[in-house]
């Protein structure tokens, strides 16, 4: 019994304060992870934000673009021309949803769409598999000038690991987070954006159109779903398995609030470290694989407490 | 001309509160039980091999059946929406499992609805935060149910009985002295077992719902705070869905690994099953027992008879095919989701409708 | 319409025109003769506010049993407010309900429903997913007891229990004229059939109190005239005592036995129809016009 209450109470921190460049690995891992957790759930809050959808297919459409790339570019296609045309790609799929999904659901409840959105996951699962073949993919790195190796770095004797592309994708995705928020707060369309995310009734009423912004947020949501497939694929491959850890980003926005961008990142870097140092210098009591559950105890432990999330809006019923 | 009601009139509110108060429709389940209890075990379906009919085919689909009520009761009657139903059925494995390795002498038909009362406590306690937590954000509860207690399957060895790989195997059972588990049972003992269990849970299910308990559930389901004003605790109504509903799943769990697979790996209970429930729910149509049959069966039979016309007719690869009935699955849920919420039950009454003013048109 | 508001008169038989009696014990007679009863609901003081606004300030009066008690006041007056801290879904900030001679402390909504207050809702608040008869047979829910194994079983007592109360739920389909749509989707039903299944629903609960929120709404002339006449009928046959919230001067004129006047959350006046309709401070805020 002393055992287990000192292995929950002493030792882990015992373990962090002998080997500080192992902590500093750790975190650097989680940090990575969290970022791209964050990515992914990104896309989920654009979607969320301008429409009240939850778009379950996010995950999948991060593996779908991928594959697209590495697809493209396998048949000869230059990488710069391959982007392009994936981005087109993602483009239309946007408007194809928004043709013939969304504006046949217009007035459902939430968990018809949601559902709607759990079909689309398998028809994209189903046509990736048919078009790309269900194998691992290998991302083309090279070809988009992401940096590959790794620098070391010895504080003090120790050893600290840093992976050129892990740096690479947190430059990324902060560089992408600017853009987005550039992009909300000083274009036009930004705007738009915005006031449909507010409230449906009124941007109608001023001229916005909500199928366009629908479309745009879509695949907004798809460049988003292009880079994190990317960034992740250049991690660790391109396979179908990422669509069930995208469903990690649901952790990630109970904890940051389902509308909130900041929300996503804190929550996402939350999750991604909290899971990784848990896992490491707490996991040996449990047995290994508590990565697998841990981010959704903590969400259940948020939804019960704070339910609109650290940064989301509180929700109130009224009768 | 034949689906008439006319003359069919119901002179007690008992008569009126019947399941099936047309008497077509019960002729209708006449014939079906005669098929099922008559036919099937003797001939299997037609044009089929009689084992590949009954292992493949008919008991799959009658256990899913039952998993589908549960979820259906849960999804569909009280509109909570649940991805853990993969691992509550692997709650009813394990626990059947182990009730079989402490009582081996206990009848296996107890051990499995005992099992159900374990999956039943279990779902109860993952319901709980259904309190607080409304709508689409309970998946993520139920997501943690099913990753927490997949993990546990893994990760408790004592719940495959310390066996080196992990797995469980299925020992031997006899039900009236006829093996019904185990490598030795013949397919149509269990298929029998098996059909009988659903229609007995088919029963007790439509029951439930049509009284009041059910009546809470849906009353959660349409307005839970007009409800609530109304006197349902919503404590009760909504740990009750869970419990009833891990139940059903329980037990379908049990005999997915005591009378079908005769084994069981963790990969039976994972995530990707539970939305293989889920879409059975769905197209089969939420709130509807009738709907739970149609759409387990739907949902199994399409990728095997994808595959066969594929195969038979174009000569294309099962891969190939496999993925076009995902594409055609997920399809049909986004228009059945478009076009009738209501799903393949309510075809069917709209079919129903339409064969009572037959041969006229309206 | 039949009735016109009365005169109050205390059990001694003297008259007392336009005086508030807040003594529990006192019952009062209007001119046609209905005997009124004591007081079973008092807002003392309510204070009821949503963050920074305040929707009811210092709010009392009383309702007395078997009386029909009008809320009325212009557009954001607190009316609903009112109505629901009545109801019990909100809990005023300050002040203190008294129900049945007893202070009422904060309770669950299912708490009050066993109490014996039911309501309708502005909005509609029906089942959807249920047809006519199987909402109101929701109104039963309460004294529907038979255990989850009579349940699961159905014959015997499960369907006894049942039947009875199918029956009652019919007599009240009856009283209220929708035996055509019974089995039909409460969802398909025009607004104003959907409002008189709400307010089956509500007696099916067989309630002391029942709460009307803006009842008329949206009706034309005749349905209005159908609604107040289910209205008083179920004042008139079931003795309950109802609480409605109502636009409509002439409806509130002719139903009430007394009314409470809101605006900007505060009363303005507690009276007799016709003592409030001749109160300058209503006729400022509200009524514009002397009638």
């Amino acid at each position: 019994m002393g055992d287990i209450i000192y292995g929950i109470f002493a030792d882990p921190f015992v373990q962090m304060w002998q080997m500080p460049d192992f902590l500093m690995q750790v975190l650097w891992e989680g940090f990575v992870s969290g970022i791209l957790y964050a990515l992914i759930a990104l896309g989920f809050v654009l979607i969320f934000k301008a429409s009240g959808i939850f778009n379950f297919a996010q995950g999948i459409m991060v593996v779908f673009s991928g594959l697209t790339l590495v697809g493209l570019h396998a048949l000869g296609v230059p990488a710069w021309l391959a982007l392009l045309l994936t981005l087109a790609t993602m483009y239309a799929l946007a408007y194809s949803v928004e043709r013939l999904i969304l504006r046949n659901l217009v007035n459902q409840p939430d968990i018809i769409l949601f559902m709607a959105t759990i079909g689309l996951t398998n028809i994209l699962i189903g046509m990736g598999q048919w078009i790309f073949g269900g194998e691992t993919k290998t991302m083309i790195t090279k070809e988009l000038f992401l940096p590959s190796g790794s620098s070391v770095w010895e504080p003090g004797g120790g050893l600290v690991i840093f992976q050129h592309i892990d740096i690479a994708a947190a430059v990324i995705a902060a560089a992408l987070i600017v853009g987005l928020a550039f992009f909300f707060s000083k274009t036009k369309v930004g705007r738009a954006l915005r006031a449909v995310a507010d409230d449906h009734q009124a941007s109608l009423s001023v001229g916005i159109s909500l199928n366009h912004i629908w479309v745009i947020t879509w695949f907004a949501a798809g460049i988003v779903a292009l880079v994190t497939g990317i960034m992740w694929g250049a991690r660790s491959d391109v396979s179908f398995s990422l669509q069930i850890i995208a469903l990690k980003a649901l952790p990630v926005l109970v904890l940051g609030g389902f509308t909130s961008v900041p929300g996503a990142i804190v929550g996402g870097l939350i999750i991604g470290i909290g899971e990784k140092v848990f896992e490491i210098y707490w996991g040996s009591l449990f047995g290994s694989g508590v990565e697998g559950w841990f981010a959704y105890v903590i969400a259940l432990v948020f939804l019960l407490y704070r339910p609109q999330g650290l940064f989301g809006e509180k929700i109130i019923e009224r009768v | 001309m034949f689906y008439r009601e006319a003359g069919q009139f119901k002179a007690t509110y008992q008569e009126d509160l019947q399941a099936f108060p047309i008497r077509q429709d019960k002729i209708g389940i006449g014939i079906w039980l005669a098929i099922a209890y008559l036919y099937i075990p003797f001939f299997g379906i037609p044009g089929l091999e009689y084992g590949f009919a009954l292992n493949a085919i008919m008991i799959p689909v009658l256990i899913f059946t039952i998993t589908t009520i549960g979820l259906n009761i849960l999804v569909g009657f009280t509109g909570q929406i649940s991805l853990g139903t993969g691992a509550f059925m692997g709650v009813g494995a394990y626990s059947c499992y182990k009730l079989t390795t402490y009582f081996p002498d206990v009848n296996i038909i107890l051990l499995i609805f005992l099992s159900g009362f374990v999956s039943a406590a279990v779902g109860a306690l993952f319901g709980l935060p259904s309190l607080r937590i409304k709508g689409f954000y309970l998946v993520v509860t139920t997501l943690a149910a099913q990753f927490f207690l997949e993990w546990c399957f893994i990760r408790i060895p004592w719940l495959y009985n310390f066996n080196p790989s992990g797995a469980i195997e299925v020992p031997q059972r006899e039900l009236f002295g006829v093996i019904i588990t185990g490598a030795a049972a013949e397919p149509v003992a269990r298929y029998l077992v098996v059909l009988t269990i659903l229609i007995v849970m088919t029963i007790i299910a439509g029951n439930i719902v049509r009284g009041r308990i059910g009546r809470s559930w849906m009353m959660i389901r349409d307005m839970d705070i007009a409800a609530e004003l109304i006197g349902v605790r919503p404590l009760r109504a909504k740990l009750s869905a869970f419990a009833v509903s891990s139940f059903f799943c329980g037990v379908s769990g049990a005999l997915m690994i005591f009378l079908w697979l005769g084994a069981a790996e963790v990969e039976s209970f994972d995530v990707n099953h539970s939305f293989l429930y889920l879409f059975m729910v769905i197209l089969g149509g939420l709130g509807s027992i009738t709907g739970s049959y149609m759409g387990a069966a739907f949902i199994w039979t399409f990728p095997l008879i994808c595959k066969e016309i594929g195969r038979e007719m174009f000569g294309i690869n099962a891969a190939v095919m496999e993925n076009f009935s995902l594409v055609a699955i997920g399809v049909m849920i986004v228009f059945i989701l478009i076009k009738e919420p209501h799903g393949l039950a309510r075809l069917w009454q709209l079919v129903k409708q339409n064969l009572r003013i037959w041969p006229f048109p309206h | 319409m039949r009735r016109s508001r009365g005169n109050r008169v205390n059990e001694h038989g003297s008259g007392i025109e336009g005086e508030q009696v807040k003594d529990t014990a006192t019952n009062y007679v209007t001119e046609d003769g209905r005997t009124i009863g004591g007081v079973i609901m008092e807002m003392k003081n309510i204070t009821l506010r949503f963050g920074g606004v305040v929707a009811i300030k210092d709010a009392s009066f009383d309702i007395h049993e078997g009386e029909i008690r009008a809320i009325i006041g212009p557009n954001g007056a607190g009316k609903s407010s009112m109505l629901n801290v009545i109801n019990g879904f909100y809990h005023p900030q300050e002040g203190e309900v008294w129900f049945r001679g007893e202070k009422r402390p904060s309770m669950k909504p299912y708490e009050i429903a066993e109490q014996g207050i039911a309501r309708t809702f502005q909005n509609i608040a029906l089942f959807h997913g249920m047809t006519t008869v199987e909402n109101v047979m929701t109104g039963r829910q309460l004294m529907m007891k038979k255990n989850f194994f009579w349940q699961m079983l159905r014959v015997g007592p499960a369907l006894d229990e049942e039947v009875k109360h199918r029956r009652k739920c019919e007599e009240i389909i009856d009283f209220l004229e929708i035996q055509a749509i019974r089995k039909t989707p409460v969802g398909s039903l025009p607004y104003g059939l959907q409002k008189r299944v709400e307010l089956a629903r509500a007696l099916a609960m067989e309630p002391k109190l029942l709460l009307l929120d803006e009842p008329m709404a949206g009706m034309n002339v005749e349905e209005k005239e159908d609604m107040s006449r289910f209205i008083l009928d179920v004042n008139d046959q079931y003795g309950t005592t109802i609480a409605l919230i109502e636009h409509d001067m002439s409806v509130v004129m002719d139903l009430a036995d007394r009314v409470v006047v809101l605006d900007y959350g505060k009363m303005l006046a507690d009276g007799t129809p016709d003592e409030v309709q001749r109160n300058q401070a209503v006729i400022d805020a509200y009524l514009g016009v002397e009638h």
